[in-house]
């Protein structure tokens, strides 16, 4: 039976090569939760700039003159009407001042208080709602309506979520380029490391390419090992934190999903990874043996 | 095949220690290549094997000038040298199969072919029993017949010994000397440094002679026994 042939150069022996793939592992887990933040960014960012948003709150501010209830009938009327409008739902007094207990605390000063109520208005999800005409036409029709426009700090999200993602983005760049440098680092080392070996193999007739494809494809096995375990714990967080989001009653939370195609790019990671290490392995072990008399 | 004029060689900055050599070797040609230690037959032997390029003079290999090779044109031509280092440069965490193997690999021959043709040279060398094992088990003598079947495995056109027979009993160095003239006889030319002159006198063959870097002329030792 054929016996497995070792590498040529043993390259998995070396103290810093057996480093290499938890370097790997540490670097793919980190630059995967930097392309998820970007992922979701990007898609709550998108969302935020088209204004598109899924729910409203109208205001009945109080006034004295006893119209509270005919208001709010006739302001519901008129929001079951509008197109776009799946629901509209009158918050009790009681979720009022549960709203409020966080600022102002439990006690009788809230029931002092002339509290607006609130009209929490569900959108029809796929069309889109004209907020200043509907404002326009409740204020015309109700006296003391006011319509929560979401698109100012809608944009002010936008633009938070734009730079967020510019940073998550140059962090990808970052651990890359530190993915990079350090397989230059180790490269050098291991050719310096194993000299008598490469003179060896020359003096017998190796060409720069066989000896680079020893360290190429050392970095390419070393960057899919140490990618698949880096991108096996970024998916293990990433769920973890999508899971503890679902249960998290937050509606100004943006939406922390991640669309399938988004998946997919991610089981890629531990490929270009390696990809990069392998290219940059042979790059640079093909400068330095160049220089090799 | 090889010619040497006028050639000089100097290590880095140093002093020169191989001073106007000149002499030609034919393709069939046997040589020993003898001198006291520090005479310079190393250095020398790696002009030959192609680890150093001349630092004045011409070196022309296989119709190639050496001082202008490109690195991609002196790696072909090391593939029709073979070489037996004196301290036998074996990669001690490859198995001797495996050492043996290696200028086949390097030339990019098919695995079933490097397999039965390495088996079979090892067990001509007596070490049948030793294909796995890793040279660091191997004594001396076995080390050095591994150097040897590492060297001609590819058929050489060229092949260098660096004291050869240094670890081997006589009846084995005289065998392996009997495959030198063998490969020597199918038109290799071959090159052996050493200092034993009794092994030179009982396999006569002409002799280079190195003395303080500088090359005396060719001799043939005449045979003793």
């Amino acid at each position: 039976m054929a016996r497995k042939t070792g590498p040529v150069v043993p390259l998995g022996r070396d103290a810093s090569s057996r480093l290499l793939p938890w370097v790997f592992t540490l670097m793919v887990y980190l630059a995967s939760l930097s392309l998820a933040s970007v992922l979701m960014l990007h898609g709550a960012a998108d969302r935020w700039d088209r204004g598109e948003i899924n729910a409203v709150t109208v205001q009945l501010l109080p006034l004295d003159d006893g119209s509270e209830a005919e208001r709010i009938a006739q302001t519901l009327k008129l929001l079951r009407s509008t197109p776009g409008i799946a629901a509209a739902r009158v918050l009790e007094i009681s979720e009022n001042m549960a709203l409020l207990e966080p600022w102002l605390g439990e006690g009788d000063v809230l029931g002092e208080l002339p509290l607006p109520r609130l009209i929490d208005v569900t959108l029809t999800p796929g069309e889109t709602l004209d907020v200043e005409a509907l404002s326009k036409t409740l204020a015309e029709a109700v006296p003391g309506v006011t319509v929560d426009d979401p698109k100012i700090w809608l944009n002010r999200l936008a633009t938070l979520g734009r730079s967020l993602e510019a940073v998550a983005g140059a962090i990808v760049v970052l651990i890359a380029s530190a993915a990079v440098a350090t397989v230059i680092f180790i490269t050098r080392m291991g050719l310096a490391v194993h000299q008598d070996i490469i003179e060896l193999l020359h003096l017998i007739g190796a060409r720069d390419s066989y000896v680079a494809y020893q360290f190429q494809s050392h970095a390419l096995s070393v960057g899919l090992r140490g990618g698949l375990l880096g991108i096996a714990m970024a998916v293990g967080t990433l769920v973890g934190i999508r899971s503890a989001a679902e249960r998290l009653d937050a509606p100004l939370l943006p939406d922390l999903s991640i669309e399938p195609w988004a998946w997919a790019a991610f089981a890629m990671v531990p490929l270009v990874t390696a990809l990069i290490a392998m290219v940059t392995a042979r790059i640079t072990a093909l400068r330095v043996l160049s220089r090799m008399p | 095949m090889v010619r040497f004029e006028n050639v000089g060689m100097r290590y880095g900055m140093g002093p020169e220690v191989l001073h106007d050599l000149s002499f030609s070797l034919k393709p069939g040609d046997f040589r020993y290549l003898l001198g006291p230690s520090g005479a310079g037959k190393s250095s020398l032997m790696r002009l030959l094997y192609l680890a150093h390029r001349p630092s004045r003079g011409l070196v022309t290999m296989f119709d190639t000038d050496i001082s202008t090779a490109s690195r991609k044109t002196l790696a072909s031509l090391r593939r029709r040298i073979g070489v037996v280092f004196q301290e036998f440069r074996l990669l001690n965490h490859l198995s001797a199969l495996d050492n043996v193997a290696l200028p086949l690999r390097v030339a990019g021959a098919r695995e079933d072919q490097v397999r039965e043709h390495v088996a079979e040279l090892l067990a001509w060398v007596g070490l049948a029993e030793h294909l796995h094992v890793r040279p660091a088990t191997l004594s001396g003598g076995q080390k050095q017949r591994v150097a040897i079947a590492r060297a001609v495995i590819t058929r050489p056109q060229l092949l260098l010994a660096d004291e050869p027979t240094g670890n081997l009993d006589q009846a084995l160095g005289l065998r392996l000397m009997h495959l030198f003239e063998e490969l020597n006889k199918i038109g290799t030319t071959v090159v052996i440094a050493t200092h034993n002159e009794n092994l030179v006198a009982s396999r006569p063959h002409p002799a280079l002679r190195l003395t303080a870097g500088e090359l005396g002329a060719t001799v043939t030792l005449p045979a003793t026994g």
